[in-house]
């Protein structure tokens, strides 16, 4: 069997070393393929990415076929529409053993890419019942339940092909900003349960950087200590996303941001970090801006050292373990049991406008920039989150703390440690 | 509370002239634009009904023909803001109670970043009362906008907005 995408992660991440990945999708397969020899060639230890367009991602082929009959722009690639020869020649500029690549797709209906990629052996991808549903869409869960079992059960028919498929929760990412760790560790860990349940036993954990980074570390470590304590399997490994929320709109706002992701990734033990750019506030980002922010994130994390274990036994690993074991006690089936949870509030996405979702509780930041509970609705955590006196929510408040890292990495005053030079200002214009 | 978010209605037909439809289209997955309008909407003394992220085309004709809203507000960040709105506009215009109803869009309305007031101008022209492409603040053109209107027909007249 060739290596897979986990395996290679688990070869070449951890222990201070960092495999880092962009988040790069392309509607032209000329594009495409570049993107993704350009990823190989970086100067760093690299995989690869192909992002799908949002009308794949819903299941809207029509909505393709027309743009690429119109040469309209899709923000991602078509790997359902484009023939399977096109895909292959696109690869075949890069992917093979020592660069894997990952198809990234955002779908809660996703059986038709996963056919896709099963026929075209292409062994990663990620997502997740949950974390590819609530935040995006109004496709019930019970129906992204269905889905993604069905489409765990056809991508675990690789192994038959020599491929030992691999799936990443996205769960660790809901909605980007304002959900405090301990739900996004606690829905990052029962989707990598309902993986591994459904066929699939190479998996990844997600966990987005948020607002402040000694919270993160402890979620990180309550993330591997949860990984440990309940996953049936020792394939797996933790990826951290540089900040999903708001992004700083300057060129040193954004890397000194990215350095902190690739910090909070070596020094929390983590395999993998995917990268943002200078470009993310405005656009897609070009294929150059993608290299920079790896080659940056590869040299930030070779000067970065394993920070001390925050302890165990913290208050997110506390919050989290309640969250997960409440839910797994709710059904021996985990779809099941993820479908009570959110019906009874045991799970709630801060802001989610989800039908599913009971939209009882709220995230916040707090004085010192830690992401709080403001209201835990019927969290079964109330008690080890404490309260706090929820106030009423403005347009201008929200703005706020969601403009928050932006804002404070965007001043121009430097922190303690100086960070590393800002790459030049190549690509710019190219897009 | 006022800040939460209502996805799911309950709809008085009495309330109807002052609802606010606020929407993305049916590829645009983001949802934190969407909140922040809702609650910027409601401050300025309307009712919301949001729909959320990845609306179906149907299900926006729908719910707007069943609301018939003071006014549908549609967001858009993922690039797709030209060819979704361009389709969404002439379905909205063709279901009969929705053929003056203003609607507006905002947003990154294409990929490229790049000012297109091309792309502005055929939005308006296929039915869109305005169009605040992303650029210098689109919280206040769409607070302009909404007084406008409220300056306008008395049929479309909210509270007196607070600021």
């Amino acid at each position: 069997m060739s290596e897979g995408f986990g395996a290679f992660v688990r070869a070449h991440g951890g222990e201070g070393r960092l495999v880092v990945q962009p988040r790069m999708g392309f509607g032209d397969p000329h594009r495409m393929r570049e993107g993704l020899a350009a990823t190989r060639a970086a100067d760093a230890l690299t995989v690869g990415t192909i992002t799908l367009d949002a009308h794949t991602r819903v299941g809207h082929l029509q909505a393709v076929e027309r743009a690429l009959r119109d040469g309209s722009d899709l923000n991602g690639y078509p790997i359902v529409s484009h023939e399977e020869s096109v895909t292959r020649w696109v690869l075949s500029a890069a992917s093979g053993p020592g660069f894997p690549v990952q198809v990234r797709h955002g779908s809660a209906a996703p059986a038709d890419i996963f056919r896709t990629l099963t026929r075209l052996g292409l062994g990663a991808s990620e997502g997740g019942p949950v974390s590819y549903c609530l935040p995006y869409g109004r496709t019930p869960l019970a129906e992204s339940v269905r889905n993604w079992r069905e489409s765990c059960e056809v991508f675990a028919g690789l192994r038959e092909r020599g491929v030992e498929p691999h799936l990443e929760t996205f769960g660790g990412c809901m909605l980007g900003q304002l959900c405090p760790p301990s739900q996004l560790i606690a829905i990052s860990v029962l989707e990598a349960l309902f993986f591994i349940r459904h066929g699939v036993r190479s998996v990844s954990v997600s966990y987005a950087q948020q607002t402040h980074p000694g919270q993160d570390r402890e979620a990180v470590a309550a993330l591997r200590r949860l990984c440990g304590e309940l996953l049936p399997t020792d394939d797996w490994h933790v990826v951290v996303y540089a900040y999903m929320g708001l992004y700083p709109v300057t060129e040193h706002g954004a890397y000194r941001l990215l350095g902190q992701a690739a910090e909070l990734a070596v020094a929390s033990g983590a395999e993998r970090l995917i990268v943002k750019t200078v470009a993310e506030s405005r656009r897609i980002p070009t294929i150059e801006e993608n290299v920079a922010a790896l080659e940056y994130a590869d040299r930030t994390a070779a000067l970065t050292g394993r920070a001390p274990d925050p302890g165990a036994d913290t208050q997110t690993y506390r919050e989290a373990a309640a969250l997960t074991e409440a839910v797994l006690n709710l059904h021996p089936d985990i779809g099941e049991a993820l479908l009570r949870a959110f019906r009874a509030g045991y799970l709630d996405i801060p802001y989610c406008l989800h039908p599913d979702n009971r939209g009882e509780t709220r995230g916040r930041i707090g004085d010192d920039g830690r992401l709080l509970w403001e209201r835990t609705g019927a969290l079964p955590i109330g008690r080890i989150a404490g309260s706090h006196r929820a106030r009423p929510v403005t347009s201008a408040g929200l703005l706020e703390d969601l403009s928050y890292m932006r804002r404070r990495f965007d001043e121009v005053a430097v922190e303690h440690r100086t960070p590393l030079p800002v790459p030049g200002t190549r690509g710019t214009g190219a897009g | 509370m006022s800040g939460t978010p209502d996805t799911t209605g309950g709809r008085a037909p009495d309330h109807a002239p002052r609802t606010v439809v606020v929407t993305s289209m049916a590829s645009d997955a983001h949802t934190w634009n969407l909140v922040f309008l809702q609650l910027l909407i409601e401050e300025l003394g309307y009712r919301v009904v949001n729909l959320g992220p990845c609306v179906p085309d149907e299900v926006l004709v729908e719910e707007c023909r069943d609301l018939r809203p003071a006014m549908v507000v549609i967001s858009s960040v993922n690039g797709h803001g030209y060819q979704d709105g361009m389709r969404v506009i002439r379905r909205l215009r063709a279901a009969d109670p929705l053929a003056t109803t203003p609607v507006v869009v905002g947003g990154k309305l294409g990929v490229t970043g790049d000012e297109d007031s091309e792309r502005v101008a055929e939005l308006m022209a296929a039915g869109f009362d305005a169009v605040f492409d992303d650029g210098a603040d689109p919280a206040a053109a769409l607070r302009g906008f909404v007084h406008s209107l409220q300056a306008g027909p008395p049929a479309l007249a909210g509270r007196a907005p607070a600021g």
